[in-house]
């Protein structure tokens, strides 16, 4: 039954079905299922697999926007009796995100933002046009892993070197990863201003933001 | 006749003019602070939801304020000669803008651009009579990042005579930018008489004209400085995912910053401009080279000749990264295809990888598509008194057309002679050259070719006295590159 009812939720992300999904989660909080393992057999499987399909071209942005939402739906409803229990799916990390200052262009960020909440990672979005000063203090703040600067423009490219700069400035590198991305971003922009990674797409962000965490993890080990 | 294509019909327009106008007062735009008192005067009600000023626009304003609009006006090029005319169904190119990349021929990759960079650009475009105007094509990275829109015009006004299409990168820079330009051609007054230069002026989609935005169009209003509008709905991304839906958000963005602009300065002359495109559902960039990219220029611009005004569109660029066949394909189709709307001023040529990097050896091959597109708009014209007896008359059945006197004295216009870009020789000793190769070769030619225009003395003081100026405005050291 258990297995049935998770390859139920994975299915019901693979479709981008938030309704089902929150119906599933309902489900399995009523069948005793324990939430952590219905998010890991069931749910998260299906984020995963939509990840896969998108990476190899099989699907496009909207599906993989809509298993996303499905996923969020489905967390929304497991997250609270988790939190009840003390078996909170322990995050991926810590991202701070934003578009670089004077940038008001957000698709992107709000899509690397939306596949890296739906993976595991827990986002705080600092919206658009943000100063590398309110980048410095939500690191701070909030103890970020990664930062993640976002830009469009050719000519507000520049604000993110500006966030780099401040991170520095501040001390919090390298502890805190800084990731770039925006149409006209490049690897080769990436690593002339000192960032750690560049991402084409938010899938690429995704598989950048773990590789990233893992440096993250283990430096902790090097360091003892 | 000159052959001429349409995407909409009659009644599709008015749809999509209806549906624009029931956007403008619901949810309505998206404003700047600057342009608040100047909307309160006319009537219109601002008001603030979070950090948003929203201005509902209702039709009878917006249309009062279309009423005020040139239905065409000319640019002009250092000499005082009417250069490009943007109205009716004139057709014009001239080069994209504007990346930060270029093209390297030598490793095939793409570096930052400079001053040389787009120098070279420059003699091309110059040399080239396809283009009817310059554009600020690339910016140069060697350049203080401060005062770069303001060092992009320089570097195009000390080396061209062709009128410009410019924009600047924030609201100080424009006032640089115009002075450069009223400097060149004797004061603010003949600029406004005379002008040389189009500023391309973007709303951030959907229905938002930023402060940035905002500014720029009230200014270039006041100093009666061509605007062209840059609306730029991306199809399923940041606008409608349907074809019909995003020319209807392009028209609602595109009325709003008219009547911003013509509150601010009425009769001042704008271009119903743009550069929509879909949105790629895999890699969420903006495809240029699409088929569907191209339909939305044409249509767009359709809307804004029905509405009588000057149109621009963004069409002869690729998502290609090199200079292959698939950037010959977007590009050649896209120009005949923008050349047969009618759109008057067509931006994009020498653009690759989605207008993140420049070409100057796609500029040239572009100017080849772009000939032919020419040549098509033309259409099959007659002349003489017959089609063909005449001519039979004095040859019999001898075949001999080659020397006739008609031959060689139309030829020239029933032909487009094509530059050694294009391969139509018979096969030789020699092994076959690419495009590319043959490119390269015709750049070098061009740029040999091209001969600085005189700038008199006093210009040149004034130009550098602005760009001191702007530099100190800026607190950057006004040490630029040599060009």
């Amino acid at each position: 039954m258990p297995n049935q009812l998770f390859g139920a939720m994975r299915q019901s992300i693979i479709d981008g079905a938030p309704d089902t999904a929150t119906e599933l989660a309902q489900q399995a909080l009523a069948n005793g299922v324990n939430p952590l393992e219905a998010v890991n057999e069931g749910f998260a499987a299906g984020i995963t697999f939509a990840g896969e399909q998108f990476g190899c071209g099989e699907i496009f942005l909207p599906d993989l926007l809509a298993s996303a939402e499905a996923m969020k739906a489905a967390m929304s409803v497991l997250e609270p009796e988790m939190l009840k229990r003390g078996s909170q799916r322990e995050a991926l990390g810590k991202v701070v995100m934003g578009t670089a200052k004077g940038d008001i262009h957000d698709i992107g960020k709000n899509l690397v933002a939306t596949i890296l909440s739906a993976s595991g990672f827990q986002i705080f979005d600092l919206g658009t046009s943000v100063a590398p000063e309110q980048f410095v203090a939500k690191v701070r703040e909030v103890d970020a892993d990664i930062v993640g600067v976002s830009a469009l423009l050719t000519t507000t490219m520049a604000g993110q070197k500006a966030v780099i700069e401040a991170l520095d400035r501040n001390g919090l590198r390298p502890r805190v990863k800084a990731i770039i991305g925006g149409a006209a971003v490049t690897s080769k922009w990436a690593a002339e201003i000192g960032a750690d990674g560049y991402s084409r797409n938010a899938i690429d962000a995704l598989e950048l933001a773990k590789n990233l965490m893992s440096q993250v993890t283990n430096k902790g080990t090097a360091l003892t | 006749m000159r052959p001429k294509l349409q995407l909409l019909s009659p009644e599709l327009v008015g749809r999509i003019l209806g549906e624009a106008f029931e956007l403008l007062m619901n949810p309505g735009v998206r404003v700047g602070s600057a342009v608040v008192e100047l909307l309160q005067a006319a009537g219109v009600e601002v008001r603030v939801e979070g950090d948003d000023r929203v201005a509902p626009l209702p039709e009878a304003l917006v249309r009062r304020c279309l009423a005020s609009v040139p239905r065409d006006f000319y640019l002009y090029n250092r000499q005082g000669e009417k250069a490009v005319h943007y109205g009716g169904d004139d057709v014009h190119f001239d080069p994209g803008s504007c990346c930060v990349q270029m093209l390297d021929p030598d490793t095939l990759e793409a570096r930052s651009s400079e001053t040389r960079d787009l120098v070279r650009i420059v003699q091309v475009t110059e040399m080239l009579p396809q283009f009817a105007a310059q554009s600020t094509a690339v910016v140069c990275t060697d350049a203080p990042s401060a005062i770069g829109d303001l060092y992009r015009l320089l570097v195009v006004l000390e080396h061209s005579d062709k009128p410009v299409v410019t924009g600047s990168f924030s609201a100080a820079g424009l006032e640089g930018m115009i002075d450069l330009l009223a400097a060149d051609c004797g004061s603010r007054e003949e600029l406004r008489e005379q002008p040389r230069a189009v500023f391309d002026v973007c709303p951030s989609p959907p229905l938002n004209w930023s402060e940035f935005g905002s500014h720029n169009l009230l200014d270039l209003a006041r100093a009666g400085v061509p605007a062209e509008l840059v609306s730029m709905p991306l199809a399923g991304g940041t606008a409608p995912v349907t074809l019909a839906g995003s020319v209807t958000q392009h028209a609602a963005e595109s009325l709003a910053g008219i009547t911003l602009h013509q509150l601010a300065g009425p009769g001042s002359p704008i271009v119903w401009g743009g550069a929509p495109a879909i949105f790629d559902m895999r890699s969420g960039g903006a495809p240029m080279g699409a088929v569907e990219t191209v339909m939305l220029n044409m249509a767009c611009s359709e809307v804004g000749k029905h509405l009588g005004l000057p149109t621009h569109g963004y069409l002869v660029a690729t998502d290609s990264k090199f200079v292959d066949a698939q950037a010959g394909a977007e590009s050649a189709r896209s120009a005949m295809l923008g050349a047969l709307t009618g759109i008057n001023m067509i931006s994009g040529a020498g653009m690759i990888e989605s207008l993140a990097c420049f070409s100057v050896e796609k500029l040239v091959m572009d100017a080849e598509s772009i000939a032919s597109a020419q040549r098509l708009v033309r259409g099959i014209e007659v002349r003489g008194q017959t089609l063909a007896t005449d001519m039979f008359a004095e040859t019999g059945l001898s075949g001999n057309f080659l020397k006739l006197k008609e031959t060689r004295a139309l030829f020239r216009q029933e032909q487009h002679i094509p530059s050694t870009v294009i391969d139509r020789s018979a096969r030789g000793s020699e092994p076959p050259s690419d495009v590319f190769s043959r490119a390269r070769t015709r750049v070098d030619e061009l740029v040999s070719k091209w001969r600085k225009p005189p700038l008199p003395e006093d210009v040149r003081r004034e130009f550098q006295a602005i760009v001191d100026r702007e530099a100190d405005r800026a607190g950057v050291a006004a040490e630029l590159p040599g060009n």
